[in-house]
C-alpha cells in the first residue's frame, strides 16, 4: 500500500509533528522536555536528564542493564519510548539515597556483600531488589528464588553469588530497618 | 541501535486505531508492549511509516467473562494474568504459561495481544491460544471478525491479521472445573525462547481414562502445533506412564524446524515427545488432586 505525503502531513496535524512535549515524574520531580518521538526512555534519561546510571547494554531487550521503575514496575528503558512516559512515574538509582554521599540501605547491603565487581548491571540489579522487597514477600528469598527473580539482568562479572547475598541482605535491612552483619 | 524515524500516533479508541490501520495498511505497525517490535525497530528491522501505539486504549485492557468464555483484552499487560483471580479460576492454564515468558521486565509491558500478533512459534501464549482452542477477535473497517486460534497462525511470524486490522481480544472457552492443566518447556537458561514447549489440558471420565486431551506443542515447526495424533492416541486410556509415553511420540513427525544455532532437528524431535509427556503427566496430576479435591 502506498501512502500519500498530504494523508502523512494530515495525521501529523492531528498527532503533532515528529517532536512532542512530554511532563514525566523522574525521580520526585516533574520535569518538562520536547522530545523526538522516537527516543528511547534510556536515551532520554541518559542525553536529556542526565541520569546515566541508566546503563546502555544491548539497546534490545537482552541484558536488563537499563531496567528502570516505570509507575513502580521495573522495565526495560531501551524497549519504550520517550513519549510514552508521558504522565508516568519514572525512578532510577539516583532517587534512592538523599544525597551522593549516602547509600540507600539496599546499596549498602550490595558494598557490604560486595554484589558488584564493574559495576554496569548494579544499578538494574538495585531497583530491581527494590521491587522485589516492596512487592515483598514477608520472608527472606532462597538462593534459588532470588536467582530467578533477578535473571532478566545479565551480569558478566559476579558469577551472582554475591548478588544473590546483597538481596537476601538488603531484604533483611529493608524489613527490619536496621542493620545486619 | 536506535528507531528509524516514524509519525507517532496514540489514538485512545479502538476506532481511531483502525481508521489509522485502515488508511495506513502495511505501511503501520501497532505498538502494544514493544518488547518485540522495540528491538525490530531499533534494529531497523522494522521501519514502518506511521507507528500507531495502542497503550492509551482503555477498552483493550479488560478481562472479563460472559458465559462459558473469559476474554481477555488485546492490550492486558502480561504479568496481570499471573496473579488475575478470575484467569486463575476460568483457565488456569494461562497464568502458569504467563510465568514463562521472558522476565519479569518484559512481562510488565508485554501484552496478550502483542503476542498473539507477533505469533513467534516458541512463544507461550500462542501455544496456549491453540491448546485452549481460543478465538482471537479483530476489527478491521468492515467490523469485528472471529478467527479461530489455529487457523490464525498461518507461518513463520505470520498471521491472518490483515494489514488494515487491529486485534483487540481473545476468548478463552472457560477450562471444566475438573480438568487438568499442564505447562512444560525446555529453554537453556531462564527466561530463553524455549527449544521447546507444551500445554496440556485432559480431563478424565468416572473410570479414569481420558474424555479429552488438548496439546499444543512450540518451537518445533513455524506455527505452535496441536498435538492431533497424540490426543486421539489417548482419548478412552487409561492415564499410565506408558500410554503416555507412547502416545507423545506421536508428536515427533510434527517436528519440522530445522537445525538452528541452539538446537538441532533431531533433537527438537526428542525434546518435543519429552514436553508432551510431562506436560500431560503434569495435567494428570491436576486432574487427580482436583477429583480427590485437594
Ligand atoms: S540495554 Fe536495554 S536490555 Fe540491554
Ligand atoms: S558487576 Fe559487572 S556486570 Fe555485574
Amino acid at each position: 500500500m502506498t501512502t500519500s505525503k498530504a494523508s502523512t502531513t494530515s495525521i501529523a496535524a492531528k498527532y503533532g509533528t515528529a517532536r512532542r512535549t512530554v511532563t514525566v515524574h523522574v525521580n520526585e520531580r516533574d520535569v518538562t522536555r520536547e522530545v523526538s518521538t522516537r527516543t528511547t526512555l534510556a536515551d532520554f534519561l541518559r542525553d536529556e536528564l542526565g541520569l546515566v546510571s541508566v546503563h546502555l547494554g544491548c539497546e534490545h531487550g537482552e541484558c536488563g542493564s537499563c531496567t528502570v521503575l516505570f509507575d513502580g514496575h521495573s522495565v526495560r528503558s531501551c524497549l519504550m519510548l520517550a513519549v510514552q512516559t508521558d504522565g508516568h512515574t519514572v525512578e532510577t538509582v539516583e532517587s534512592l539515597a538523599g544525597n551522593p554521599a549516602e547509600l540507600h540501605p539496599i546499596q549498602e547491603a550490595f558494598a557490604e556483600e560486595q554484589g558488584l565487581q564493574c559495576g554496569f548491571c548494579t544499578p538494574a540489579m538495585v531497583l530491581r531488589t527494590k521491587e522485589i522487597i516492596e512487592t515483598g514477600r514477608d520472608r527472606e528469598l532462597t538462593d534459588a528464588e532470588v536467582r530467578h527473580e533477578i535473571s532478566g539482568i545479565l551480569c558478566r562479572c559476579t558469577g551472582y553469588q554475591n548478588i544473590v547475598r546483597a538481596v537476601q541482605s538488603a531484604q533483611r535491612r529493608c524489613r527490619g530497618g536496621g542493620r545486619d552483619a | 541501535m536506535k528507531p528509524p524515524p516514524f509519525t507517532y500516533c496514540d489514538p485512545e479508541s479502538v476506532d481511531e486505531a483502525v481508521a489509522l490501520k485502515s488508511e495506513y495498511g502495511s505501511d503501520s505497525l501497532v505498538l502494544a508492549g514493544g518488547q518485540s517490535l522495540l528491538p525490530m525497530l531499533n534494529m531497523r528491522l522494522a521501519r514502518p511509516e506511521v507507528l500507531i501505539d495502542i497503550n492509551k486504549i482503555g477498552d483493550l485492557q479488560r478481562i472479563e467473562r460472559w458465559d462459558d468464555i473469559l476474554e481477555v483484552g488485546a492490550g492486558v499487560r502480561q504479568y496481570e494474568l499471573e496473579d488475575h483471580q478470575l484467569v486463575g479460576e476460568l483457565v488456569p492454564l494461562l497464568p502458569e504459561a504467563t510465568g514463562y515468558i521472558g522476565h519479569i521486565e518484559c512481562r510488565h509491558r508485554g501484552t496478550v495481544g502483542g503476542s498473539l500478533a507477533h505469533a513467534h512459534s516458541a512463544a507461550e501464549l500462542p501455544c496456549t491460544a491453540v491448546a485452549l482452542d481460543a478465538t482471537v477477535v479483530v476489527r478491521g473497517p468492515s467490523g469485528i471478525r472471529t478467527i479461530e486460534a489455529r487457523d490464525f497462525f498461518q507461518g513463520r511470524m505470520t498471521t491472518a491479521l490483515e494489514p488494515e486490522e487491529v486485534l483487540v481480544a481473545v476468548r478463552y472457552p472457560v477450562t471444566p472445573q475438573a480438568a487438568g492443566h499442564g505447562f512444560v518447556e525446555v529453554a537453556r537458561r531462564a527466561g530463553d525462547f524455549a527449544l521447546a514447549g507444551a500445554a496440556a489440558v485432559v480431563n478424565l471420565g468416572e473410570d479414569g481414562c481420558f474424555t479429552s486431551v488438548s496439546v499444543g506443542v512450540s518451537s518445533i515447526s513455524d506455527t505452535p502445533v496441536r498435538a492431533s495424533a497424540v490426543e486421539s492416541a489417548l482419548i478412552g486410556e487409561a492415564p499410565t506412564e506408558n500410554n503416555i509415553a507412547r502416545a507423545a511420540e506421536e508428536i515427533v513427525p510434527s517436528v519440522t524446524a530445522a537445525d538452528d544455532l541452539h538446537a538441532t532437528h533431531d533433537y527438537r524431535r526428542h525434546l518435543a515427545s519429552v514436553v508432551v509427556r510431562r506436560a500431560i503427566t503434569a495435567a494428570v496430576a491436576r486432574a487427580h488432586e482436583r477429583r480427590n479435591g485437594t
